[in-house]
């Protein structure tokens, strides 16, 4: 089957269409496996939507019509129940994206830090794509990393506190295909509270080839012009401030 | 400013410590003991200790543990716990740190709370986006796996659990439980109306204990001290330590274990470093983006979760988010609200016409075709929301920005004032507003609505870009 996308219109007449022959529809073995295995896991099968969905979209890029129909077809549901699920989570893809995402935080805590232009920034440096394709840069709401503000989620790895100025980097890295910003990464980081450490750890190993995620630029850019990068404030993911009391004293006159 | 805070760290000792995600270092620092020690006393007396121990959730809502597990009917049939792991409250990361440094603590203390409740069956809901953390949780749910710990007769006790880590797909509503619910069925994460509460009907219409990550995280460390223990930390209706993520004009924001009831400044200046140099806390966040925000003269509220219900707001989730002066709180309104509008599911009108029309207003105020009636108005759409929803996204949104109305009334007024001017509109110019505007112009970076001497806020810039703002007003 060729692919298709969803431009061409509705054809009233027709029948919804059924739960999808399996005598018909071709399935990657591999993508039939995975599915199945999710299926497994729950009382109800059709709880495995959301990791089923996941995987068809790894597999075709993003949730095609093909997708759908080779999920439906090993789920035993229409292609009208996934086609709903589909739409309303936002890592599923339901037009086609690039195979690359950065997904850029501009919810509060990061705009406070400076994400508006952040995400500007990648905008602009990815427009052309890499060699070609089209990288999906979205602005995303909250991922949990404000502590790293402003941030992003590079295929699934989370970096920063990124400024405007390692976006070349970023982008270098992901077409090249090494791990994105090393020094940057999350999964480097210590946390915060001075106390929690008795003694004094290593950095934890530089992660983590996240498999290729998916979105889609259907977020209309968010206004820039709210917060800013605050100054000198790049702590790093040491976050090497010292556990003594003095750093307590702040002056409050 | 008082000694520094140096609470109890019962969920982050030594959480760098390297290869705690694995079974072996774990169970070196005595992790699965309280396993041990929990299934060695009768599910009853496991309840006990929990109630005992004061334990409130922490995923938002602060309800006490304990009772949650007691709701769950009594009796031979198929119940259902869920770990809410979906942490999408703008401003929160906390589970995302014990999650992906010590996911065994999680999958402990689940495994408890499941013997307390009779549960058999179990999923981690984890947002799709903490993709390094459910990748940890799965590594470790297959040792735990191999170890006898989840699967059938736990160490000769009788009690069976599975556990299956269920990643989601990017909605915040999913945090919600009966959207969790709804979505862990593979739907569209829909809330449910209430009653039936899922502890009745729940995941596929059975029993259902749903708990934060944190909440669950703590119990081992509950049954290793005993609950009248634990219960001695804290104050008398916040017992214990909570983690604390605190972001946004701090210099040190990240996540800190506090005893609670200690003084909200105590977080904000003495862990996290306060605002930049120069910089004076406007207003904060106490519990996520959802919260009504407080301002600098709130500072001294004890950080438990009667205290801050007493000063207007909420603990939520834990999520401190600290907006300095140097920031017009139109903005913070803006994104709050525009954050809710991408969110609301769209099931009940009050949320998702309430979000959208907020949105629609504060743009109007930006650029200059707002009134000062405008506030009333956007004011009384936040009171239609609050109550009025299957679940309570809509008051997320009406809580923080209803507040955000009521405190910074004046810098709302000037700002409609300003745009109105700086877009020439009607003979604002010699009315008391503009001249009241004129004066916060000049009152110094208290106010902000003035040229920010940073540069970063300057008063131009909302009604220099009309075209992103005017597309639906």
């Amino acid at each position: 089957m060729s692919p298709r996308g969803w431009d061409t219109p509705v054809d009233l007449e027709r029948e919804p269409a059924t739960i999808p022959d399996p005598d018909t529809t071709p399935v990657p073995a591999d993508l039939r496996v995975e599915i199945e295995a999710h299926m497994a896991n729950y009382p109800d099968r059709r709880s495995a939507a959301l990791p089923a969905l996941a995987a068809a979209q790894r597999v075709h890029g993003w949730c095609s019509p093909d997708a759908i129909e080779q999920t439906a077809c090993v789920m035993r549901v229409t292609p009208a129940y996934l086609e709903s699920v589909a739409s309303f989570y936002d890592m599923l893809e339901t037009s086609p994206v690039g195979r690359h995402s950065v997904y850029v935080c501009t919810n509060i805590s990061c705009s406070l830090r400076g994400a508006d232009e952040l995400y500007e920034a990648v905008l602009k440096a990815a427009e052309g794509g890499i060699d070609g394709e089209p990288i999906n840069v979205r602005a995303f709401e909250c991922l949990g990393a404000c502590d790293i503000a402003p941030m992003a989620s590079v295929d699934g790895v989370y970096v920063g506190p990124l400024s405007t100025a390692d976006v070349p980097q970023l982008l270098e890295d992901i077409r090249s295909g090494s791990p994105v910003l090393p020094e940057l990464q999350l999964a480097r980081r210590l946390v915060a509270d001075p106390h929690a450490n008795s003694q004094e750890f290593p950095r934890h190993p530089a992660e983590h080839t996240a498999r290729a995620g998916a979105a889609n630029p259907d977020i209309a850019p968010e206004e820039a012009s709210f917060g800013a990068p605050m100054e000198g404030d790049r702590p790093g993911p040491t976050a090497a401030y010292e556990p003594t009391p003095e750093h307590h004293e702040e002056d409050e006159s | 400013m008082a000694a520094p805070v140096a609470s109890p760290k019962l969920l982050f000792n030594d959480i760098d410590e390297p290869g705690l995600c694995t079974r072996e270092v774990y169970e070196r620092r005595g992790g699965y003991d309280s396993l041990r020690a929990a299934l060695a006393l009768t599910p009853e007396a496991v309840l006990d200790q929990l109630k005992a121990s004061g334990l409130r959730g922490r995923g938002g809502a602060g309800f006490a543990m304990g009772t949650k597990v007691s709701f769950l009917p009594k009796g031979a049939m198929d119940k259902y716990l869920v770990c809410n792991a979906d942490e999408s409250e703008p401003g929160t990361f906390k589970d995302r740190e014990l999650m992906q440094k010590n996911p065994h603590l999680l999958i402990e203390g689940l495994i408890i709370a499941s013997y307390a409740a009779g549960a058999n069956r179990s999923f981690i809901y984890i947002r799709g986006e903490y993709v390094l953390q459910a990748d940890a949780l799965d590594a470790a749910l297959v040792e735990a796996r191999n170890a006898g710990y989840v699967g059938e007769d736990i160490l000769g006790s009788g009690h069976s659990l599975s556990l299956v880590v269920h990643r989601g797909a990017g909605a915040y509503i999913c945090g919600e439980e009966t959207g969790l619910l709804d979505s862990l069925e593979g739907k569209r994460g829909n809330p449910r109306l209430k009653p039936p509460f899922p502890a009745n009907q729940g995941l596929y219409q059975g029993p259902t204990l749903i708990n934060n990550v944190e909440t669950l995280s703590t119990v081992p460390t509950i049954i290793r001290m005993g609950g009248a223990e634990y219960a001695k930390l804290g104050v008398e209706t916040s017992t214990g330590t909570k983690l604390v993520s605190v972001s946004g004009h701090v210099q040190r924001p990240g996540n800190y274990e506090i005893e609670l009831g200690i003084p909200s400044r105590e977080i904000i200046y003495g862990l996290a470093g306060g605002p930049p140099a120069g910089r004076q806390v406007k207003c904060w966040f106490p519990g996520g983006s959802s919260s009504p925000v407080l301002k600098a003269e709130d500072l001294d509220v004890p950080y438990d979760f009667d205290s801050l219900g007493k000063a207007g707001s909420m603990l939520g989730s834990g999520a401190i988010i600290v907006v300095d002066d140097s920031t017009a709180i139109l903005d913070v309104a803006m994104k709050t609200a525009k954050f809710y509008r991408h969110e609301s599911c769209g099931k009940c009108t009050p949320c998702r016409e309430g979000t959208n029309w907020t949105v629609k207003m504060l743009e109007r105020i930006d650029v200059g075709e707002a009134t000062p009636m405008d506030l009333e108005i956007m004011a009384s759409v936040q009171e239609h929301i609050i109550g009025n929803c299957l679940c309570v996204l809509g008051d997320a949104m009406a809580m923080p920005i209803g507040s955000m109305i009521a405190k910074f009334k004046d810098e709302f007024e000037a700002h409609i004032e300003r745009a109105r001017l700086s877009r020439g509109v009607g003979d604002a110019a010699g009315s008391d507003l503009a001249l009241a505007a004129q004066g916060t112009l000049d009152a110094g970076p208290e106010t902000l609505l003035a040229s920010d001497p940073s540069g970063d806020q300057a008063p131009g810039e909302h009604a220099g870009d009309p075209g992103t703002h005017q597309g639906g007003a």
